[in-house]
């Protein structure tokens, strides 16, 4: 930081607003592009003599056409029922896994944290064909109930890791004077520690929450009725037919599709950012 | 306390209440849930899935035992060591560029200037919105027809001929540019493209969380001792933030080696089968073809990396916590 006192405007403008204003520049067309075209006519749109760039006409109709003639407004209360149910599943097994191998001494209970880990890294690739036959075998195939049973695979153990350490950061001694109050552990772990833990569980739930609005592979594998669908599945499967693609109205459902974990994540970036970076380091 | 009290069995609730009280059952009641569903959904599955690979399962039938056939037929297949070839490619190439990339753009974002906060929130979009919805976006971008790419490649080629005052400009048709994702190589290097676009911002965000804890006197010692800002980056920064560096990159890793998203929007794995990734593969044969012994086979096959991943870790965080 010292360093800029002595750079000139010109240095300045080359080893940093440059860069970074390229790196912003990146990151960030494919969302204006997704925008762009959705507000173009098919006119506009297919003919590769005039500028992409320009929007001559502006039109409404691929938004209309997504909301009006695609099951669209399904998938989202799909997509925000499964996010919803598979975060509240996986932050009740989260918390009480995380509260009890960072709090209790019990017998396994290193073997327990490894296995936690371990399955933190497994990928759904690895395990979705054999798990397509234990969704159909309990009879949840094509339902959203297989999402919201198999999403916790992966958010279980990030939950729980994240709160190990965040529980391992409030003092003991709180929960101590509790229990020799008279509070069972039970009181001590549900009145002391899980509301001071209450911005690290918010954290977790947020990551969570967004990893299984995004999830892809899992419902494009276990759901087959164009209703059940989530929105990542809905709009690669059904606005695609065959080699026709709609680009208009895919471009608008892949921005409205993205708009409201975007929201969410506007609203808690600290707790986002907190979630992502504490699940990397433990 | 506060359990409310059956009439019928009131000593076993109170004997259940007062086992609570003692840490090595209540540690077993707490996991419960978790191991539950782990057992159920990892553990269960993946014992499954070894057993898959050892049969000639197909959609509909039990399939029977089979031994190693599926993972010799599978070695003696040029589409499955492509695969395999690329999975390994493909995570190093986009691991390398997310890592070194994402450095930089991490101490870019550790200087202060103005809308630092708002600037630092905007970059991490692409890895907080859905894949399969922003890599749609990226297809479209590399459209054989409309791409925005090949649109402005032939635009700076026409500003060039009309400089260089030639007569051709108003025949730009003849440049087509490149057909980014139908020829092989190219198709592999969009993929490799689109992945570190997404995975970047992951690298500097937590990179930054990394450099937001390096003391800020050891750059102004540094500074005393007449260090340059490259100096100071290899023999302050670096050394400091490998232990958080090495996470990072070990975990992008195995997501990376496990992706299948972008494969399957991009390209499905073509042209001709040479841009597949074991999980994409994995996919064509146990889903698009009912191949599911086979399918089973290819998802195991990045086992073995992912283990050795997965121990390297475990060894590293022990160690670290040693110190």
């Amino acid at each position: 930081m010292n360093a800029m006192v002595g750079e000139t405007y010109v240095r300045r403008l080359v080893i940093f607003y440059i860069p970074l204003f390229m790196f912003v520049f990146v990151m960030l067309f494919p969302f204006a592009w997704m925008l762009i075209t959705s507000i173009k006519p098919d006119a506009e749109l297919y003919n590769p003599r005039i500028s992409p760039f320009i929007v001559r006409e502006p039109t409404l109709e691929h938004w209309e056409s997504l909301f009006g003639t695609t099951l669209f407004i399904r998938w989202a209360i799909n997509t925000l029922w499964v996010a919803i149910a598979s975060t509240a599943v996986s932050l009740f097994a989260g918390v009480l896994a995380g509260y009890a191998l960072s709090r209790l001494v019990f017998r396994g209970s290193t073997l327990f944290g490894i296995m936690i880990f371990v399955t933190y890294l497994v990928p759904p690739t690895l395990l979705f064909i054999p798990l397509t036959g234990v969704v159909t075998w309990m009879g949840l195939q094509d339902t959203t109930w297989s999402l919201i049973f198999t999403y916790p695979t992966f958010l279980v153990p990030f939950c729980t890791w994240l709160l190990m350490g965040y529980f391992q950061t409030i003092p003991k001694e709180l929960e101590e004077c509790a229990r020799i109050d008279g509070a069972t552990r039970l009181q001590a772990m549900s009145r002391i520690v899980i509301p001071l833990a209450v911005p690290g569980i918010l954290s977790a739930g947020i990551f969570a929450f967004t990893l299984s609005w995004n999830e892809f592979l899992y419902a494009l594998v276990f759901i087959h009725s164009p209703e059940n669908k989530t929105i990542p599945v809905g709009v690669t499967s059904e606005l695609i037919k065959g080699d026709v693609f709609f680009w208009g109205a895919l471009m608008a459902g892949a921005l409205f599709g993205s708009v409201p974990v975007a929201v969410v994540y506007s609203f808690f970036v600290e707790h986002y950012v907190s979630g992502m970076t504490g699940a990397v380091k433990g | 306390m506060t359990t409310p009290q059956p009439v019928n069995a009131p000593s076993l609730w109170a004997r259940f209440a007062t086992s609570l009280e003692d840490q090595r059952v209540l540690g077993y009641v707490l996991m419960a849930p978790a191991l539950l569903l782990i057992v159920i959904f990892i553990a269960y599955p993946f014992v499954l899935g070894v057993w898959m690979s050892l049969t000639d399962k197909i959609v509909g039938t039990p399939g029977t035992y089979i031994g190693l056939g599926n993972y010799e037929r599978l070695f003696a297949s040029d589409i499955f060591l492509t695969a395999a070839w690329n999975t390994v490619f493909f995570t190093t190439v986009a691991t390398v560029f997310k890592a070194v990339l994402g450095m930089w753009l991490a101490v870019l974002l550790n200087r202060r200037f103005r809308f630092a906060n708002i600037t630092r929130a905007s970059v991490l979009l692409p890895f907080i919105v859905p894949t399969v919805l922003s890599t749609l976006a990226w297809l479209w971008m590399f459209d054989a027809t409309f791409s925005v790419f090949n649109w402005t490649l032939r635009w700076m080629w026409q500003m060039e001929i009309s400089i260089l005052g030639l007569v051709l400009k108003e025949n730009w048709g003849f440049f087509r540019g490149p057909l980014w994702l139908g020829d092989p190589d190219l198709a592999m290097a969009s993929v490799i493209l689109v992945n570190v676009w997404r995975g970047l911002p992951f690298f500097a965000i937590s990179f930054l969380a990394g450099l937001q804890t390096i003391p800020p006197d050891l750059y102004d010692a540094a500074d005393i001792d007449g260090a340059s800002g490259w100096k100071k980056f290899w023999h302050v920064t670096l050394p400091l933030i490998k232990p958080v560096a090495i996470v990072v990159i070990v975990f992008s890793i195995v997501v990376t080696f496990a992706d299948f998203q972008l494969v399957y929007i991009l390209t499905r794995g073509g042209p001709n089968n040479e841009t597949h990734l074991l999980a994409t593969l994995a996919y064509q044969l146990g889903m698009g073809s009912g191949n599911i012994g086979q399918g089973a086979a290819v998802a195991l096959f990045m086992l073995p990396i992912l283990a050795v991943v997965i121990i390297f870790q475990l060894w590293y965080l022990r160690r670290e916590g040693v110190r």
